[in-house]
C-alpha cells in the first residue's frame, strides 16, 4: 500500500460519505465543468430577467437559447481536444 | 380540453424519458452481469445483483419520502437544474458520437473487455469476491441513474407511481430480451436511444428550471413537446456542423 493510500484507515461512515460526494461530483461536474458553470449562470440570468426586469418572454427564450449555446460550445470544446 | 392536451403532452414526454433512460441503463447493467456470470459463475453474480437491488431499494426508501416533503417550486428548480446539467452532458456525448468525435457505445466491446479483465484475475472456488463486486457495482451504479431519473422526473411531475411503473416495465422488458438472447444485447439501437434520452432530459430540465423560476411557458405543459422539437433540431444542426468541419479539416490535411 502506498503512503498516500490511507482510505482503509478512515471510519466507514467517512468512506461512505466521501464515496457519495464523489458520485455526485462525477455526476454533476465530471469532465464537463463548463456545462455545470454555464447552467448556474443561465439560472442566474433567467432569474434576473424574470424577477428584476419582469420580462417573461425574454426569460424563457434566454433559457432555451443559452442552453443550446452551452451544448454547442461544449461539443466544440470536446472537438478541439479530440 | 386544453388541460387534457397539456396533461397528455407532459405524460408522453415523462413516459418516453423514463422508459428510454431505464432501458439504456438496464442494457449496460445486464451486459456487465452477463459477462460476470458467463466468466466467473452465476452464484456470486446473482449475489452481487441481489445486494445492489437491496441497496437501491434502501436508497429509494430514504430519498423518496424526503423529496415529497420539499415544496414543489423548490423541488422543480433543483430537479430542473440537475436534469439540465445531466441532460446536456448526455446530449453532448450523443452529439459527439453521432459526429464521429467519440466512439459509439459498443456493448460487444464492453462485454469483451469485462470478460478479459475478469479472466486475468483467475478463478476462485466457492464465493467469488471479484464477481460479486463487479456485478454489484454494475447494477448499483446503473440502477442509481434509473432511480435518479424516476425520482426527479416522477416527483416534479407529481407522477411518481407512473414513472416507477414505466421504469419497471423497461427493466423487465430488457431483462427478458437479455435472458432470451443470452448475449450482450448489441442489437439494441443504444446510441439512437441515448440521443433521444438526452433530448428529453434537457427538455424536462429546461421546463422545470423555468417553472422553478416562475417563468410562464407559452402553452403550459404543451411547451414540453416544443422543447423536444427545438433540442432535436439543435442537436441535428450541431452534429451537421461538426461533421462538415471534420470533413473540411480532413480535406485540408490530405
Amino acid at each position: 500500500m502506498s503512503a498516500q493510500d490511507t482510505s482503509g484507515d478512515r471510519p466507514l461512515i467517512w468512506r461512505l460519505l466521501s464515496g457519495f460526494g464523489r458520485f455526485w461530483w462525477d455526476f454533476l461536474v465530471g469532465d464537463t465543468p463548463e456545462i455545470t458553470v454555464a447552467v448556474i449562470v443561465i439560472v442566474g440570468v433567467v432569474a434576473l430577467l424574470r424577477d428584476v426586469a419582469h420580462v417573461n418572454a425574454l426569460a424563457y427564450v434566454t433559457l432555451v437559447v443559452l442552453s443550446v449555446v452551452t451544448l454547442a460550445l461544449s461539443a466544440a470544446r470536446a472537438r478541439r481536444k479530440a | 380540453m386544453i388541460a387534457t392536451v397539456n396533461a397528455t403532452s407532459a405524460t408522453i414526454v415523462l413516459v418516453g424519458a423514463v422508459f428510454l433512460a431505464a432501458a439504456v441503463e438496464m442494457v449496460e447493467a445486464l451486459t456487465i452481469v452477463l459477462a460476470v456470470g458467463h466468466t466467473r459463475g452465476w452464484r456470486s453474480a446473482f449475489e452481487g445483483v441481489g445486494v445492489a437491488l437491496v441497496a437501491l431499494a434502501a436508497l429509494v426508501a430514504v430519498l423518496g419520502p424526503a423529496l415529497v416533503e420539499v415544496p414543489l417550486s423548490t423541488l422543480r428548480l433543483i430537479v430542473g437544474i440537475v436534469l439540465l446539467i445531466f441532460g446536456l452532458q448526455w446530449l453532448r456525448k450523443a452529439v459527439l458520437r453521432s459526429s464521429g468525435y467519440k466512439a459509439k457505445h459498443d456493448e460487444d466491446a464492453i462485454y469483451r473487455e469485462t470478460v478479459a479483465s475478469l479472466a486475468l484475475t483467475g478463478e476462485r472456488p466457492g464465493r467469488d469476491g471479484v464477481a460479486f463486486v463487479v456485478a454489484f457495482k454494475g447494477v448499483f451504479l446503473e440502477g442509481l441513474e434509473i432511480v435518479i431519473a424516476v425520482l426527479t422526473l416522477g416527483t416534479s411531475a407529481h407522477r411518481l407511481g407512473l414513472a416507477a411503473a414505466v421504469a419497471g416495465v423497461a427493466v423487465v422488458l430488457v431483462g427478458i430480451v437479455g435472458v432470451i438472447v443470452a448475449k450482450q444485447l448489441s442489437n439494441v439501437p443504444e446510441n439512437a436511444m441515448k440521443m433521444a434520452v438526452g433530448i428529453m432530459l434537457v427538455s424536462y430540465g429546461t421546463f422545470w428550471t423555468g417553472e422553478g423560476l416562475k417563468v410562464r411557458w407559452p402553452g403550459d405543459d404543451v411547451m414540453l413537446l416544443g422543447l423536444v422539437v427545438i433540442y432535436a433540431l439543435a442537436a441535428a444542426v450541431i452534429v451537421r456542423i461538426l461533421v462538415s468541419t471534420s470533413s473540411t479539416a480532413k480535406a485540408v490535411n490530405s
